[in-house]
Parts: C-alpha cells; structure tokens; sequence
C-alpha cells in the first residue's frame, strides 16, 4: 500500500524521513543491506534537496511517497524548487581526487546511481520529481 | 550522534554512537579539524555502535584523510556493522580506508 509523508525544507528532518522509509519496508521480507541501501538512497536525494535546491529554507517543503509491489520499490519524492537538479551535470567521483582536494561532497548521487535500478528527474511545471526505483530479491 | 574520546600518549579514539548523516557529520568534523588530533600516531573510530552513514559522513573521513596522512596520522577503524561497510563498499572507500574487524587488531595495525 502506497504511503507518503511532507516535511519541510531542513535537515534535522533527514531522520524522519529515514525513519518513515524503514518503517515502511520492515513490513516487506527485505535484507538488512537491501533496506540501508534503500534508505541510504533517499537519503542522500532528500538531503540535496533540502540542502542545494532548497537552501534549507524551512518554509518550503518536499513530499515523498512510497509504494513496494511484486518485489519492486518505487520512490517519488516532489519539490517546487526553482533550481531543479540536472543528472547531465553528473560525474562519477573519482575519489582519490576528493581525498587531494580535502572534498566533503560529491559522492551521494554516486551511492544513489548504484544502489537504484533507476533514478529519473523530471520538471513539470513548478514540480520537480525524482523517480527512484529497484527491484528486491 | 553521540562522539565519545579515549585518548593515550600515541592514540586517540573515538567512539560513534547513532547515525551520521548530513546534520550529524558537522559534529564529527570539528573533532577531527582540531589541531591536536595531529598530535597523535593513530586515530581510532570505533563503529560498534555506527547505526548508519551517509556520503555526508563519509566526506568528512575523505576531507580529513590526506592532511592526517601528511601528519604520519594514521586512521584506523573497527568494529564496523556489516551495513555501515557495505556503504564504504558500494563507492569504493574500503581501498583507500584502512578498516579492520576488532579494537585488538586497529591498536597493532
């Protein structure tokens, strides 16, 4: 049964959202590892979100919704942000670049692309949605 | 996230507790940016009790990396939840990290 939750625009709400991901799923015969990644995933697009698009500004707000059928998690997660994330703009890390340079990010889209079957952004109107999707064993 | 110190002569570490995320992390990064963390031969992370780790929490151990490897500081982590090594897995870190599975073996490495 498809579950959804809105939250604003901060990142203390990365747990709750997280939270709400798990609980969802412990319902569903997934492994420990399948569940973290599942959860680590929409992690990592929630904190963008929040963080780049968003700017933390609490008066905005993101809605995820999340539907597991026939061994298959499907995510959407919807923001109005004006500054909608461009999958173009991706570059697989190279991490030892990011230990010369002393980066702190970069790698999260990089998680997100491996743990995911698929991941699709799409801006319809004011509405960006991310579409994250992975079949489960 | 709870950070606990233990610290001897040559080593320091720290014991994580909870889940390191991208509101977390700030925490652990303005322990390991202190100057006398440099001080030390070995930084140990004991990870019995890291419930989670986003890339959020591992760019603070990639940011920090080569200025404690310009130090002779070497960073050592244990006891780590197959979960949370899976993470480090799935981008590669586990070959630029030095990650070990008990305190024993991180205090002779």
């Amino acid at each position: 049964m498809k579950k959804d939750i809105r939250i604003s625009c901060s990142r203390k709400n990365l747990k709750v959202v997280r939270d709400f991901v798990n609980d969802y799923l412990t319902t569903y015969d997934l492994s420990e590892l399948q569940l973290n990644q599942i959860v680590l995933a929409v992690d990592e697009v929630v904190a963008n979100l929040i963080i780049h698009a968003n700017a933390e500004d609490e008066s905005r707000s993101l809605c995820l919704s999340i539907d597991f059928a026939n061994h298959v998690v499907d995510i959407a997660i919807e923001d109005s942000s004006p500054v909608a994330y461009r999958p173009s703009t991706f570059r697989e890390p190279d991490l030892n670049e990011h230990v010369r340079l002393a980066k702190k990010g970069g790698v999260g889209m990089a998680l997100v692309n491996r743990i995911m079957d698929s991941v699709e952004f799409t801006t319809s109107g004011a509405l960006n949605i991310c579409r994250l999707h992975k079949r489960v064993s | 996230m709870k950070i606990t110190q233990q610290a001897t002569d040559t080593t320091l570490t720290l014991i994580l507790d909870g889940e390191l995320d991208a509101s977390s992390s700030v925490i652990l990064d303005g322990e390991l940016a202190k100057p006398d963390v440099l001080e030390y031969q070995k930084i140990l992370i004991d990870c019995q009790r890291l419930n989670y780790i986003s890339s959020a929490g591992l760019g603070v151990f990639i940011s920090h990396l080569q200025r404690l490897q310009e130090a002779n500081v070497k960073l050592i982590f244990f006891n780590m939840q197959e979960k949370v090594h899976n993470v480090f897995e799935i981008l590669g870190l586990d070959a630029l990290m030095t990650i070990v599975p008990t305190q024993a073996e991180a205090a002779a490495f």
